[in-house]
């Protein structure tokens, strides 16, 4: 079964581009009004372990619960630089950014929350990102002369928030303080806009000692981060805003059952955001969730490769994904097959946000916008 | 400096044989692009502390290198295979010779640290969008390569074991399912005896065929008493190394101005000796060993990646005639900054993890056997340990079969081999 069968058999639905040609569906809610939630199902996920038929079972509730939902876009490739901050810096400004991953850098062009902000003329606080580690503090906001300072997102991170609120002994909180797993012995130094502490409690509406508390509850970095981005919701309500899960990257390590643990964790905090946005009065009915990976990992059979550990081949499987959209403009239950780039995602925010990307380098998919 | 200009006494700082082998085929590294050179070296410096066939390999593929670039100085070398081929050089390298390098990449001391060189190419490869084209042309060129130097067949067919599930006394979930089309699953076989027996039977083919690392034995734990021909490497002999690795980790993170790449090219750079393996060892083990924790990614902190790694660079490197290897159960999962402090804490072990990690493991195992000269005559055996079932692949075993039928361990080597 080829790639294009098994993932339009796994949705199990219409296919889109066949049967409803490739215009969007009207929403009818005013542009205002409309919000834009993107979640990255990071860090890297294959085909084998989500979509594949021997991978569905690791993702019960992208089957189950939010295909029938969704538009399923099974060919999204991304032909940029496969590491995770790089390539989520590039999904956010739609350009193929080259930044060196493992610096504390921004991206060279504008992010989708600049062009956002600086067009529709809103407030910072209406535009956030939760992001997994110290090295996503810059992904805010771009270097770009014409954009960047004071335009972009306003980043939180919920490990260093934790860290923050620690201060001092930390043993019970050490398996949610793991920065990143590319280069698990650093965290870059912070040098970014990040949400200090005491806007914990002015933002967040959370004690530290609360704070410190549920965290105690959770068992890994992406739960911290779901669990900020639901009071993030009910406090700010930004329209737009940028979840990047990562616990999944875990499989750097080389641990295959800590891989599809982390792939089967993302699942349901994915299908737990939905549900949020869906009983969360600011954003239920006017709401547009986008859930992509940023990329894939190396196949088995690359030789260059060590398989699902890393994504450093840059063959095929590493670079080809999917992505689901789902609420409002949404066409439910339907697959497109045809192939788009992930920088098409933000020209197609812009589209639906009504603001001009003008600088990105892909374009609107016109089955969503 | 580009490799026209290349001179012997650039190699004055190379190990004694690296240095000879580089200057017997300077002509041939002088014609040669730059985006290709320093691939070439970054084997060849090494060359010392290579195995067998890795030699091999590459004095073969240097020797093809001069009969395509000055043919008329090899007609009389047994090795100039690629004149037979009538192919111009040009031919095998235009791909390279059109990847866009940076002059920082020219000014670089690729002769010296060829490692860092392909590193720092890489970035540029994947920041330039030129990695598709390189990778074009290196699979293109090894096509080549291997029509014109055909990879050695080994000695004798190859045989590939796996043990797995060590500790665990229960598992429901079906296993081997990727292995599994490729030969006949067993549910019935007895375990009495399962590992001495598969240890004397790998001994036996040492004994037999007694060819310098061409049998192998990796254990993720510690290692059970083993014929002392093979070549062992194990997870537990090696928690000094990795003791000592992390240490010197810890100091150099704390240096300023230490950043992920330098770290790397630092570790890249360890000798045996200075993580505490005596000057009296196997250099060249030695240095496969010291590698599989400085290069590998998770080796250092979980036995199964170390065990799954060291297959994987064995089968590449050595290219081992006989490979056993038993995964162990791993330290359960801890964040990286508590697994490399060095607390004292008693290590608490995930062993179904483990299974499902080295069931995966198994299966690259086979893969990576596979891809060796001979793999239509390998065969591979993976075994639940303490357990009845068992995956045996052979030439003579039908493919995607099951037997209930009681069997030993003996019984399916036999059916394989």
């Amino acid at each position: 079964m080829s790639r294009r069968d098994f993932l339009r058999s796994a949705a199990g639905v219409a296919l889109g581009g066949a049967l409803l040609g490739s215009r969007a569906l009207a929403s009818g809610i005013p542009v205002k009004n409309r919000k834009v939630v993107v979640i990255t199902f990071g860090g890297g996920a294959r085909d084998q372990e989500t979509f594949a038929p021997e991978g569905q079972v690791n993702i019960p509730h992208l089957m189950g619960e939010l295909i029938p939902q969704s538009s399923f876009f099974t060919q999204v490739v991304n032909r940029g630089i496969l590491g995770h901050y790089v390539a989520t810096a590039s999904l956010a400004t739609g350009v193929y950014e080259t930044i060196n991953n493992f610096a504390s850098l921004p991206p060279e062009h504008p992010t989708v929350f600049e062009y956002f902000r600086k067009d529709r003329r809103r407030p910072a606080s209406d535009t956030w990102v939760v992001a997994p580690s110290n090295g996503f503090n810059r992904i805010g906001e771009s270097s770009h002369r014409s954009y960047g300072a004071g335009l972009g997102a306003q980043v939180i991170l919920p490990k260093h928030l934790l860290t923050a609120a620690l201060s001092g002994g930390h043993s019970e909180y050490q398996h949610l303080l793991r920065d990143n797993y590319e280069t698990p012995f650093y965290a870059p130094e912070l040098g970014g806009s990040e949400v200090e502490l005491e806007q914990l409690e002015r933002i967040l509406n959370l004690s530290v000692e609360d704070f410190k508390g549920h965290a105690r509850t959770l068992s890994s970095p992406d739960e911290l981060s779901v669990y900020v981005v639901r009071q993030l919701m009910r406090q700010e309500a930004p329209s737009l805003l940028w979840i990047t899960m990562h616990d999944i990257d875990v499989a750097h390590a080389g641990a295959y059952s800590l891989y599809v643990e982390g792939v089967r964790r993302t699942d349901r905090l994915c299908a737990e955001v939905w549900k949020i946005i869906q009983t969360e009065p600011e954003y239920a009915g006017k709401t547009t969730l986008f859930i992509l990976p940023d990329f894939g990992r190396d196949s088995d059979e690359d030789s260059g490769g060590n398989g699902f550990q890393h994504h450093r081949t840059g063959d095929a499987p590493s670079r080809t994904t999917w992505m689901l959209a789902l609420g409002a403009g949404v066409r439910e239950n339907v697959v497109f097959d045809r192939p788009m780039e992930s920088t098409d995602l933000v020209p197609t925010i812009g589209a639906i946000l009504d603001f001009s990307p003008s600088l990105a380098q892909g374009k609107p998919i016109s089955e969503l916008a | 400096m580009l490799p026209r200009d290349l001179k012997a006494e650039h190699f004055n700082r190379y190990p004694a044989e690296a240095r000879k082998l580089v200057t017997d085929y300077l002509v041939a590294l002088q014609a040669l692009p730059l985006s290709f050179v320093p691939n070439l070296l970054r084997e060849a410096i090494d060359y010392d502390f290579k195995f067998p066939a890795e030699r091999r390999a590459l004095e073969r593929e240097l020797a093809n290198l001069q009969s395509l670039i000055a043919p008329r100085s090899t007609e009389h070398s047994p090795e100039h295979a690629a004149e037979r081929s009538s192919e111009q050089p040009q031919e095998w390298f235009r791909g390279f010779a059109q990847i866009k390098l940076s002059p920082q990449l020219e000014q670089m001391d690729w002769v010296n640290s060829p490692a860092q060189f392909v590193e720092q190419l890489s970035t540029h490869l994947w920041a330039t969008h030129q990695l598709d084209a390189f990778r074009k042309a290196a699979t293109e060129y090894a096509d080549r390569l291997h029509a014109v130097v055909p990879l050695e067949p080994p000695p004798i067919p190859r045989l590939g074991i796996a043990v797995i599930g060590q500790g665990v006394s229960a598992y429901d979930e079906p296993l081997f399912r990727k292995l599994r089309p490729h030969g006949g699953y067993f549910s019935r076989v007895k375990p009495e005896g399962g590992l001495r027996l598969l240890l004397n039977a790998i001994a036996a083919r040492a004994q037999a065929h007694p060819i310098p690392y061409g049998h192998w034995y990796v254990d993720g734990g510690e290692e059970a008493e083993h014929f002392p021909a093979l070549t062992c490497v194990s997870y537990h002999a090696l928690e000094p190394v990795r003791s000592a690795l992390l240490r010197k980790m810890r100091t150099e993170i704390a240096e300023p101005g230490m950043g992920p790449e330098a770290l790397r090219t630092l570790l890249a750079q360890m000798n045996p000796v200075e993580l505490g393996l005596g000057p009296a060892g196997d250099p060249v083990l030695d240095r496969f060993r010291v590698k599989l924790l400085t290069e590998g990614s998770g080796t250092q902190i979980f036995s199964t990646t170390f065990v799954q790694w060291t297959a994987r660079e064995a089968l590449r490197r050595a290219q081992p005639c006989t490979l056993l290897v038993r995964f162990a159960p791993r330290q359960r999962q801890k964040p990286m900054n508590e697994l490399i402090s060095e607390k004292e804490d008693e290590t608490e072990l995930d062993p179904h993890g483990s299974l499902m990690d080295a069931d995966m493991g198994a299966y690259y195992n086979w893969i990576n056997q596979q891809r060796l000269s001979g793999a239509d005559q390998s065969s591979f055996l993976v075994w639940f340990e303490n357990h009845n079932e068992a995956v045996a692949i052979g030439p003579s075993m039908p493919r995607a079969t099951e037997s209930s039928t009681p069997t030993d361990l003996r019984e399916l080597l036999s059916l394989i081999t």
